[in-house]
């Protein structure tokens, strides 16, 4: 499990280059394309409100069977690659109707570089989890990234209806708990990241690029 | 003397601080005068003695000129601005200077279940020649303070309201009576237990019947808020107070149609004087008795002569209610009329005996069923008047001798024959048992059950689709996203699915013609009262255009219908709060209607149904004349499920405000279908007053059902059976009366 360094330079070059994420918006079904509520390089928000309550801005009508649809931004970013064409035309079910170009904010960068270099265990089952007791005891001596863990140690424990059922470290090595992912109690859906682990010798690394996104990033 | 001197400063500079708060900084150059007098105020000691005696009294002139003419132009709106301002004497001030001694109970300033109530028990003293009289009550009112944060501005939460009860409770249980006072804007709009709207329909509910005398002071009625403690046997109000179904403030958003932000200052004081909050307007319409006196411009913290006149209007307004219950009063009521000085000519005893709780109570439903009366609009005839009176004298008597001289007969003969037959079965069984036993066994026979099952088939509802369903064309289910409910089929959705998602339940909206048909047994609905309409009695600025549209629109004449009808043979009353009739608002012609529909329920013996198809609270448009139906309303409910009557609320869509705090949330028993909202007020209300967003589902009807708000929720697609069932189940033998 070592991190490929050239891959995550990569990946950097790549962000440092082109900081945003394209979000191709498709339509959901087939219909008749009626009005375009954007033009291309709008600037447009996705939902909002603590709770995401304030819906996402108007993007297009989709209508099929008299029923007008109101297509709405998932995301915030700029409109680009808007399909005109497509005006008052019948369109499949997952057409791409415009794309939404979306700035990545160092949150972003830094949680997906993170999902590339980490090794990650992954929730089995919708369940709650809560971290095994000797783990709990030795992150609030240590603190994350000290804490080191071995093949067949028990990292957490899924508990579901009053079911508790460990979950034992599976890799070879000797791994270092850098970043958790859950609350403990709460409701985690299957294959959500649990725990990040990454190897020692790769942790001065990992914080180096983390410092220097945090510094270059705005 | 110095020292004197320049406490006076201090208080003109009050005064004139006051005024220019309530007239404004253009108000005859007051604003000059508040930094002229600070500049002495601040450099005091710079002066000598006889500029500082000049300056007093020449400012005094000047303030008493501005008074007078501040007093003379005063506005509604300026009026407003009197009951909030910090200066002005609150439920602290009437405690130290009305009473003679007070003890707070259930807190103390800041520690407090909720500073924003206040309740003591305090003496009263009456003075009659040389004797003393020391007069117990208890004392429950809001607190506003003198600017502090921790006050809410006198907004009580519902745990205030709650402890208002409590305390309500224990002066019955030591029969003393109650002095309410109002100093709210409205009650705190949080739906945490036991929830704004149901804590004060309990208080209403549970005030109705109060065992002792109460007495309300009203300085700031604030909608809901002060009604949660001011249905009272005596309403007094301060001449420069206000008692209005909404703030200025809020009428002018709900005007403006604003969904964040505050509305235009000119548009607040034009709602302000529609409303016709003032204590003459409210005197006028009967909904208060008497206004109290205050000085120009208002009484503040310290007006000693106004807490005098105070004191005396309390001791003479519980006499008042008090002689109301004795027969022998005469003399007193007159002598209590002309009584102007504290020294009083009689002593009255406060203390109520069994059937003078009675007349009490007897008195506060009759007068309370009287108020706002005069603003019903109902066409008269003397014929129609005639035949009213005839055929309810004509109900009355048959219900009467049905139910209360042959049902209790029939009761004790049936109890009779049931105890001898059970008797004489348990001496012949040894006997006829084993005879029994042979004759089934050879005839083969088996005994049979004499429980016969109620039947409530689908065939007994008229047929009946909703124009929704005409279209040909498909929706989206609002849950979509969440619950990848596919698009439905508009006929199927209003037709078959009877507006409900197939995949999640949401339920869309359905017109209210839908329950009449979908509910209850074909041909069996029979409004009554759909004479009575909504009027416009506060002459409110558009308001008549509004109603005469809604009338042509809906085919209504206000917006509640009341009828008889049966479900599965039930014969029950109901009423049904209409969305599409100007949002299902409650006024004058709403609450009169409800009043006389459970009125007619309580004579018949029949179960009473209240269905809210929509209801956006109390009609701002009716001012106090609508607000009053809260009372008016939950006194009619507690009359009718004191005298044995099974009540049913059942909400739909959305239900808010007032009727929810009052006649619906009173009710033992409320259902709400699924994608109800229901609560106090809406997040705007919510965010302007509490400062926090509230959650999209914080009035959902599962957030209700946990909070116990109400007991269960149902499917519309169920709703007939599930009424039926729930009039077999709670009604049991119970169903058409105790």
């Amino acid at each position: 499990m070592k991190i490929n360094y050239q891959n995550l330079d990569l990946i950097l070059q790549k962000f440092k280059t082109n900081p945003y994420k394209v979000y191709s918006v498709l339509t959901p079904h087939t219909g008749y394309i009626k009005e375009f509520k954007v033009k291309e390089g709008d600037v447009v928000k996705g939902p909002s409100g603590k709770w995401l309550e304030k819906p996402g801005t108007p993007l297009f009508i989709l209508e099929r069977e008299k029923n007008q649809k109101l297509i709405r931004a998932k995301t915030n970013g700029i409109v680009q690659k808007l399909r005109t064409d497509l005006l008052n035309k019948f369109v499949e079910a997952e057409e791409i109707v415009l794309e939404i170009k979306h700035p990545l904010s160092k949150e972003e960068i830094i949680s997906e570089i993170l999902l590339s270099a980490l090794y990650i265990i992954r929730a089995p089952e919708t369940a709650r989890y809560i971290l095994s007791p000797s783990l709990t005891s030795k992150l609030e001596k240590q603190g994350l990234g000290k804490v080191k863990v071995k093949k067949g140690e028990e990292i957490l424990i899924m508990a579901f209806m009053k079911r508790e059922t460990p979950i034992y470290f599976p890799e070879e090595g000797e791994f270092i708990v850098y970043h958790i992912y859950f609350t403990p109690f709460q409701l985690v859906e299957r294959d959500q990241p649990l725990i990040g682990f990454c190897l020692e010798e790769n942790l001065p690394y990992l914080q180096k690029i983390i410092e220097r996104i945090k510094e270059e990033w705005v | 003397m110095k020292l004197e001197w320049h406490r006076k400063i201090k208080d003109l500079l009050d005064t004139a601080i006051y005024i220019k708060d309530i007239k404004g900084d253009d108000f005859l150059n007051i604003s000059s005068l508040v930094d002229e007098i600070s500049e002495v105020y601040e450099n005091f000691y710079h002066y000598d003695e006889e500029f500082i005696e000049n300056f007093i009294s020449q400012i005094e002139n000047r303030l008493k000129f501005i008074i007078e003419e501040g007093e003379r132009t005063l506005t509604p709106y300026e009026i407003v601005k009197i009951t909030r301002h910090p200066q002005r004497f609150t439920l602290q001030d009437i405690l130290e200077n009305v009473y003679d001694s007070y003890m707070e109970l259930g807190g103390e300033g800041e520690i407090n279940i909720d500073p924003a109530v206040i309740c003591a028990k305090a003496m009263i003293v009456r003075k009659v020649g040389n004797e003393l009289y020391f007069h117990q009550v208890m004392v429950i009112g809001h607190e506003k303070g003198h600017g502090e944060e921790f006050r809410l501005g006198g907004s009580a939460k519902p745990w205030g309201n709650e402890k208002a009860l409590r305390y309500m409770k224990m002066a019955e249980t030591e029969g003393i009576p109650i002095h309410f006072f109002i100093f709210t804007p409205g009650a705190y709009p949080i739906e945490d237990y036991p929830g704004s709207a149901q804590q004060i329909a309990r208080n209403l509910y549970y005030m109705a019947k109060l065992k002792v005398p109460t007495v309300a002071f009203i300085s700031e009625g604030g909608s809901g808020g002060a009604e949660a403690i001011g249905l009272a046997d005596m309403r007094l109000m301060a001449e420069k107070g206000y008692y209005s179904v909404i703030s200025p403030e809020g009428a002018a958003a709900i005007e403006a149609k604003l969904k964040e932000g505050r509305p235009p200052r000119e548009l607040v004081e034009k709602c302000a004087k529609a409303l016709k909050l003032t204590a003459k307007d409210n005197l006028e319409f009967g909904i208060i008795d008497k206004i109290i006196p205050e000085p120009p411009l208002g009484a503040r913290k310290k007006d000693y002569e106004f807490f005098k006149k105070l004191r005396l209007e309390l001791i003479k307004a519980t006499d008042e209610v008090v002689l109301h219950t004795r027969s022998l009063k005469f003399l007193r009521k007159y002598v209590l009329s002309k009584q102007d000085t504290e020294d009083f000519k009689f002593f009255v005893n406060w203390d109520l005996d069994e059937d003078e709780i009675e007349i009490l109570i007897e008195n506060r439903y009759k007068k309370y069923r009287k108020m706002s009366q005069w603003a019903v609009c109902e066409p008269k005839s003397t014929f129609k008047t005639f035949f009213d009176f005839g055929h309810n004298l004509g109900l009355k008597f048959k219900n009467e001798l049905k139910y209360r001289i042959l049902r209790p007969g029939h009761k004790t003969f049936k109890k009779f024959l049931d105890e001898l037959t059970t008797e004489s079965s348990l001496l012949f069984k040894p006997v006829s048992d084993p005879v029994k036993t042979v004759y089934n066994l050879i005839v083969g026979k088996k005994i049979k059950t004499k429980l016969p099952a109620p039947l409530l088939t689908e065939e007994e509802i008229s047929p009946y689709t909703s124009p929704l369903a005409l279209e040909d064309k498909t929706v989206t289910c609002p849950e979509a996203e969440k619950y990848g409910c596919p698009d439905i089929w508009v006929p199927d959705l209003y037709g078959e699915y009877c507006g409900v998602c197939p995949n999640c339940g949401y339920h869309f909206p359905l017109e209210y013609k839908w329950y009449l048909n979908n509910l209850f047994d074909k041909n069996s609905v029979k409004t009554f009262n759909d004479n009575i309409a909504s009027g416009n009695p506060l002459e409110f600025e558009g308001y008549a255009e509004k109603l005469k549209e809604a009338r042509k629109r809906t085919g209504l004449k206000s917006a509640l219908l009341s009828f008889e009808a049966k479900i599965g043979g039930i014969s029950l009353v109901a009423v049904m709060l209409v969305g599409e009739f100007r949002q299902g608002t409650v006024g004058v012609a709403e609450g009169e209607k409800f009043i006389r529909a459970i009125e007619l329920a309580k004579v018949t013996r029949r179960p009473f149904l209240a269905l809210v198809h929509t209801t956006g609270g109390i009609r701002i448009h009716e001012g106090t004349l609508g607000l009053i139906q809260m009372p008016r309303c939950t006194m009619a409910v507690r009359d009718y499920v004191d005298a044995g009557g099974l009540y049913i609320v059942v909400y739909d869509n959305n239900s808010y405000a007032g009727p929810v705090a009052s006649f619906l949330g009173s009710a033992p028993y409320q259902f709400a279908l699924k994608s109800t909202r229901l609560g106090f007020a809406g997040p705007r209300v919510i965010k302007e007053t509490t400062g926090q967003d509230v959650p999209p589902d914080y009035h959902s009807a599962e957030n209700a059902l946990k909070r116990g708000h109400i007991q269960g929720i149902w499917d519309r697609r169920e709703l007939r059976k599930k009424l039926f069932t729930a009039l077999l189940t709670m009604g049991g033998k119970n169903l058409y009366y105790r």
